[in-house]
């Protein structure tokens, strides 16, 4: 999985979560609830939907990486491949 | 002075009266109070079907109404039916009232919300949403709590109204529609609150284990046709259709009613809760009776006053011989200007919005002097044989001053509601 591939998947996350929101101009390098109305039970879902969807576990230390688009990216994208490398 | 203080009483008696001044509701045959009360004019029944996990296609009574009218799609998603229909009801009975909610001081409104229960629609939803990872509870929501909790309906409007006063629910099984409205008086005579947004809510629909135990207790109703399947009175009834629904009121004394130039839908002006205290589902009938009586006598009316007798009934074969027998205790002889009535033949039964609804279905008569009927009673059966009942067709009356709203629940709760024409 690519980095954007990654970004794309956690847009998906975030359209069901915040379903009222314009996803067409997320910025990917700001804080994701700087620029849409998320809250902390936002971001567990976001947790959630991960480990339904996905199989992903994110630890509660690194809820921090999934503050914007690039840092979600830069965190989850190794996380995807070596889950797939298990297949 | 003696015209001072006749003033200053004639003020504290305006005070301690609490008047109807605003209805939002969503039956299944209706999402305003015109719509509702038409339909029941025109005996349009609003049962239909639906799926139900685990038990296949079942009689329900399902609203329609549009949840995005005030809510966003987020709220939609982290909140419950309940809270939904609190919402809808308590928006629509604020723009009925004319108060505009920008101004009205927050802090000075309550919000009382009966309910029949609360919770159980998503638990069974998070126990099936864990079945499909192996009962993993890693995978149980983090919105279960402030889901299930027990005020959430009340809360969720609180939230959606910014309403910052009292904001609670009241458990009081299929009487709890009444109590919102009884409980919202109290507050307002005790001047805890100055504005009351009461009545009672049901998402009794979505959650199979009502369903399953009113099969299990024999008393969930069946037939070919929805539209008939709710028969209170007639002699194959089989049973409870289970509905949806929600009726909310604004509520004020009368005093800044008057002075803001309110439209009065009425006054409530008796009351009673009592106990049954003999059986968990079985009503009693001598307390049934008794709890009308105790509200008459708080109204200083006598039986033969009442003109509109809403009946509980539910359907079922012995829950409305026991009622009719307290009716008949109370209203049976001396009452030619009484009228008894029925609403759940129309929308089954609404659980907790079941007694807030069935009142908001009387109200118009006030104005237009008609009764809507019990519809279909194609056999009455001869123990529901009431003197006064209306069946099948409204019922054009000479006079309507006073509504007396009964609704009874399980573990034995028993309330009456009197609502008089507003005279100033």
């Amino acid at each position: 999985m690519t980095k954007d591939e990654c970004k794309k998947v956690v847009l998906e996350i975030i359209a069901d979560i915040a379903p009222d929101e314009d996803l067409g101009n997320v910025k990917p390098d700001v804080r994701l609830r700087d620029q849409m109305q998320l809250d902390s039970m936002d971001f567990l879902d976001i947790v959630m939907e991960l480990r339904k969807r996905h199989g992903i576990e994110v630890p509660e230390a690194d809820y921090v990486q999934l503050a914007s688009l690039d840092s979600c990216a830069e965190y989850l994208t190794p996380k995807f491949n070596a889950l797939a490398a298990k297949g | 002075m003696a015209s001072d203080f006749r003033l200053h009483l004639m003020k504290q008696s305006q005070q301690s009266r609490v008047v109807i001044t605003g209805v939002g509701l969503t039956s299944p045959n209706g999402n305003s109070l015109p719509e509702f009360r038409q339909n029941l004019l025109n005996g349009v029944a609003g049962i239909g079907r639906m799926e139900i996990r685990y038990m296949g296609t079942q009689l329900a009574g399902v609203c329609h109404y549009d949840p995005l009218k005030y809510q966003k799609k987020k709220e939609l998603r982290v909140g419950t039916r309940a809270g939904s229909i609190s919402i809808y009801c308590a928006r629509e009975a604020m723009a009925d009232s004319g108060v505009n909610l920008e101004t009205l001081p927050k802090d000075r409104v309550g919000i009382y919300i009966g309910c029949t229960e609360h919770g159980n629609v998503e638990t069974e939803n998070e126990i099936y949403n864990i079945s499909k990872f192996n009962y993993d509870t890693k995978y149980w929501s983090h919105y279960h709590n402030p889901r299930t909790v027990a005020n959430n309906p009340a809360g969720e409007a609180s939230l959606n109204l910014g309403i910052t006063g009292p904001a609670y629910t009241i458990g009081a099984a299929c009487a709890a529609g009444n109590l919102g409205l009884i409980h919202a008086s109290q507050m307002l005579r005790l001047g805890e609150v100055d504005f009351a947004l009461c009545g009672g809510v049901s998402e009794s629909i979505h959650t199979f284990g009502i369903f399953a135990g009113f099969k299990s207790q024999n008393a969930l109703a069946t037939h070919e046709d929805p539209k008939k399947a709710s028969r209170p009175f007639d002699k194959a009834r089989n049973g409870i259709v289970i509905s949806e629904g929600g009726c909310l009121y604004t509520l004020e004394r009368l005093d800044d009613a008057l002075a803001r130039g309110a439209k009065i839908y009425g006054e409530i002006s008796g009351y009673h809760v009592n106990s049954d205290a003999s059986d968990y589902v079985l009503p009693n009938p001598v307390r049934q009776a008794e709890c009308v009586r105790a509200a008459l006598r708080r109204d200083g009316l006598e039986a033969r006053d009442i003109h509109i007798v809403n009946t509980h009934a539910t359907a079922t074969p012995l829950g409305d011989i026991q009622e009719c027998e307290a009716i008949r205790a109370v209203f049976g002889e001396g009452c030619p200007d009484t009228h008894i009535n029925n609403t759940k033949s129309y929308i089954g039964h609404a659980m907790g919005a079941a007694g807030a609804l069935e009142l908001a279905g009387n109200l118009p008569s006030f104005d237009d002097l008609t009764v809507h009927p019990t519809i279909n009673v194609d056999d009455l059966d001869p123990l529901c044989a009431l003197p006064g009942l209306v069946l099948n067709q409204p019922r054009k009356v000479a006079k309507v001053d006073t509504i007396l709203n009964n609704s009874f629940g399980m573990l034995g709760i028993n309330s009456t509601l009197i609502v008089r024409r507003f005279v100033p």
